[in-house]
């Protein structure tokens, strides 16, 4: 009655949660800021989320053929980076330098370090960090949010041609009709002009920014629902946002006026979507759970204080990259301590 | 209430569309409710029951026996007793080939200090002394019994004891004589707990009836139907170890259990029965111990070394029952269960009762695809269900194929998603110790991250979601590292 029983190594059950499942969780999250980003800058944040996440894809399904391990585009790791990519960028950013940052996000971000769960920093901030130093005017080049005519036509940058300088937007804003349009997104005003944009409308994503990051409610929701499905260590946007809150705190008290508040710096620029998308990336931040409180409070430190004094109006991309090549030092001090261990052998460690 | 059968959810019924929607619903909802899954577990800190930090969650199924009492079955034709079934030295045969026994009569004795001796489970004669399978690989010389089916199998062995009268050396000699190993699955001769290191003074007894192990419901059944002989024997074992107290700690999945003893319990004995959250590896005995008392057995230590002796709860309701009548163990409590069983229960089985005939009595599905000696969590896989059940064997666990669903077999490379550290029990880092063990580095894993106090519950690889055996890479690390040393 009994034949072909297999042997196994114990345990013989397995939880019901894969990669796959996890990364495809991750995706479904990412869907309903995407739509947020289209409903608010049209077709072109459209067509440069599906350029994004297209090239990311590409590029991962070239670089697995390369290596002949088997299709690893069924992960979906790739279509994250993609989409993270995409929500990143402005919305008007030329589809072929997005293609470009994509790229060269998978292939020098991930592929070359060995693929999914070897890339030491965010393949997707690789990216960005790559066409912010190659396109600077391109990448920091806004345009309104709600635009009457965005679902009709293209931001003038949007189909710039291969190679070329995208041509001035500032003809086409001024064409549009926008009331008082500063061309800044409401970081650069508070750095520069010291004008601090209401709590609500940068909470709320009513601003100009990259295409995904404006609406700190909607990504706070979709991190939430991540968390709690379990494909997402809570500790880590958690001691971002802390950090980078704490961090404001006490310049916010010594010179309300000069400095933002906390709740700006929360609500604004790309903090709330790096806090929960792309410092919680698994691969790149520490495993142990100490570690990812201080990995976390780094980040968010590090944020405010290349906001506050360094040249650049947004500082959590490189806040990011810097935690990432930390991570691995972060991880070996917070090994854990093992159970029943002796004081004295801990003390040495 | 339940007969297994009903329980499985329905495969593939109703076209394609229905269950891939099903599936795209599931997927909505959070990890901890779904089979298997467990969330951050922010919901649990409500909870009040003692525990220990980290571990896992696994669908446990343990409804599928709970409510079934212990039953017996008729004996197997043949029975198969492997010298070498608990731990420490084999037993040595007494009996010659053609010899008839009498149920109870000891055929084997034992071999040295740790090792016990061994009883005829039924009237019958000795067939052969030979090699025989055992679920560990090779095979083991046993004593083939062949039962005298007419026989009607009373136990006529027992010399009876006064246990009341008896000094703690005497009982320490009478437990080994009664060829008694801790029955939770660990088969150490129980004697040798009850002489602690010098160093060591116990004042706590602490008596496992966790049975964190998913499916297993026997050490629930001993507690309910054997309670007398379970109160018996942990007022011998305090006597006889001079704890001052001692803690049956019970999960809350079994809270019948934990009511029963308490009403059966002496008021003036310093005896308490607590409940424990259920959760894996609740049973193992470093975290029943934190669980209880809040204590850590040190590194390199035993549970002596901070005044605790572990007993599993069916080994005592078997000290309880044996030693007065002066008998050998002879037979014990099996659950037979898993998805592929048709109709599980728990069953009172004779040692030596082949794998195959329990599993003719119970039935199995067509869909069998593994049958596990133990939990299915620790648990040994058989290559061959002719392998007896041994004193060690505390279930037999069937699972189905799975061979159609390719994603709980694909391996990816490590995420770093941190799930093996909260599931961890001894809080080690899987997830370092797999790169590790990938690349061939045993002897830092033992060095620099505490290989060896890795117990193989399995946790890690049970939440992986990237399917790495991790446990089975730590196996073998640490058997390296053995023959390394030698």
């Amino acid at each position: 009655m009994v034949k072909g029983i297999e042997i196994r190594t114990s345990p013989h059950l397995k939880r019901a949660l894969n990669v796959q499942q996890i990364m495809r969780s991750v995706v479904y999250a990412m869907l309903p800021i995407c739509a947020f980003a289209i409903w608010q800058f049209g077709l072109s944040a459209a067509l440069l989320l599906a350029t994004t996440t297209g090239a990311a894809v590409a590029t991962e399904a070239w670089f697995s053929r390369l290596r002949g391990a088997g299709n690893t585009v069924a992960d979906w790791s790739a279509v994250i980076t993609g989409i993270l990519l995409g929500l990143t960028l402005p919305p008007g950013f030329p589809l072929w330098m997005a293609a470009v940052a994509a790229f060269v996000g998978i292939g020098l971000g991930k592929a070359l370090f060995g693929g999914l769960g070897y890339n030491v920093m965010n393949p997707a901030l690789i990216g960005r960090a790559f066409v912010q130093a190659a396109f600077p005017v391109a990448i920091t080049t806004w345009t309104p949010a709600f635009a009457p005519s965005r679902f009709v036509e293209l931001i003038p940058t949007t189909l710039t041609a291969p190679f070329m300088r995208p041509e001035s937007v500032t003809d086409w804003i001024a064409g549009l009709g926008v009331d008082s349009w500063t061309g800044a997104t409401p970081l650069a005003m508070q750095k520069f002009q010291h004008v601090e944009t209401p709590a609500w409308d940068t909470f709320a994503g009513l601003v100009s920014g990259s295409a995904g990051e404006t609406s700190a409610l909607l990504i706070l929701v979709c991190g939430l629902w991540l968390a709690w499905r379990g494909c997402l260590d809570w500790r880590i946007p958690a001691s971002v946002l802390a950090g980078a809150a704490l961090t404001a705190l006490p310049f916010w008290l010594v010179d309300p006026g000069l400095y933002p508040s906390p709740w700006f710096v929360l609500s604004s620029g790309g903090l709330m979507l790096a806090a929960w998308f792309m410092a919680s990336d698994m691969v790149a931040s520490p495993v142990t759970p100490w570690g990812a409180i201080i990995y976390g409070v780094f980040i968010g430190a590090l944020t405010v204080i290349i906001r506050l004094f360094g040249g650049l109006v947004e500082g959590v991309m490189y806040a990011i990259l810097l935690g990432n090549a930390a991570g691995p030092l972060i991880s070996a001090w917070t090994q854990p301590r093992v159970y029943g261990a002796v004081k004295k052998a801990r003390a040495k460690s | 209430m339940s007969n297994g059968t009903s329980q499985d959810p329905p495969k593939g019924a109703g076209g394609t569309w229905r269950p891939m929607i099903a599936r795209m619903l599931a997927g909505l909802r959070p990890a901890s409710a779904r089979p298997g899954g467990h969330g951050s577990g922010l919901l649990r800190i409500f909870r009040k029951r003692k525990t220990f930090p980290h571990g896992i969650y696994p669908v446990e199924h343990k409804e599928w026996t709970a409510d079934k009492p212990i039953r017996r079955l008729p004996f197997a034709p043949v029975l198969v007793l492997p010298l070498a079934q608990h731990r420490g030295a084999p037993s040595q045969p007494l009996v010659q080939v053609g010899q008839e026994v009498v149920r109870g009569e000891p055929i084997a004795r034992a071999a040295g200090f740790v090792s016990v001796p061994m009883h005829a489970p039924a009237t019958g004669v000795i067939q052969a002394i030979d090699l025989a399978p055992t679920p560990e690989g090779p095979k083991t010389m046993a004593i083939f019994l062949k039962v005298y089916q007419a026989d009607p199998q009373q136990v006529l062995f027992d010399t009876g004891h006064d246990i009341d009268s008896m000094t703690n050396e005497e009982v320490v000699a009478a437990v080994q004589e009664a060829g008694l190993v801790g029955l939770g699955g660990a088969a150490f001769p129980s004697h040798v707990k009850l002489m602690p290191p010098k160093d060591a003074v116990i004042d706590t007894v602490i008596v496992n009836g966790c049975e964190c192990e998913p499916y297993l419901t026997c050490d629930h059944r001993v507690m309910l139907e054997q309670t007398d002989a379970l109160v018996r024997g942990i007022r011998l074992i305090m006597r006889v170890t001079g704890a001052k107290r001692a803690i049956i700690g019970v999960e809350d999945n079994k809270l019948n259990a934990v009511d029963q003893i308490r009403a059966k319990l002496p008021a003036n004995l310093p005896i308490t029965a607590e409940a424990v959250e259920s959760k894996y590896p609740q049973g193992a005995e470093k975290m029943l111990i934190k669980s209880l008392l809040g204590k850590e057995v040190p590194v390199g230590g035993l549970p002596a070394h901070v005044g605790v002796a572990v007993f599993n709860v069916g080994t005592l309701a078997q000290i309880g029952d044996l030693l007065p009548k002066g008998r050998g163990l002879i037979e014990r409590v099996v659950t037979v269960s898993g998805p592929a069983v048709t109709n599980p229960g728990n069953f009172m089985v004779p040692i030596g009762t082949p794998v195959r005939f329990l599993l003719n009595h119970v039935g199995t599905k067509p869909t069998l695809g593994q049958v596990i000696l133990g939990g299915a969590m620790m648990g040994m896989s058989v290559s061959s269900i002719d392998v007896p059940v041994t004193k060690g064997v505390s279930g037999i666990v069937a699972l189905e194929r799975d061979e159609d669903d390719p994603a709980r077999r694909q391996v990816y490379p490590c995420i770093k998603c941190g799930e093996c550290l909260k599931a961890c029990p001894i809080n080690l880092n899987p997830s370092m110790l797999g790169e590790l063990a990938q690349a061939r580095e045993y002897g830092l894993m033992a060095q620099g991250y505490n290989l060896d106090q890795c117990f193989e519950c399995g946790s890690c690889a049970y939440v992986c979601p990237s399917n790495i055996p991790l446990t089975q890479y730590f196996r073998i690390a640490k058997s390296i590292n053995r023959e390394r040393k030698n």
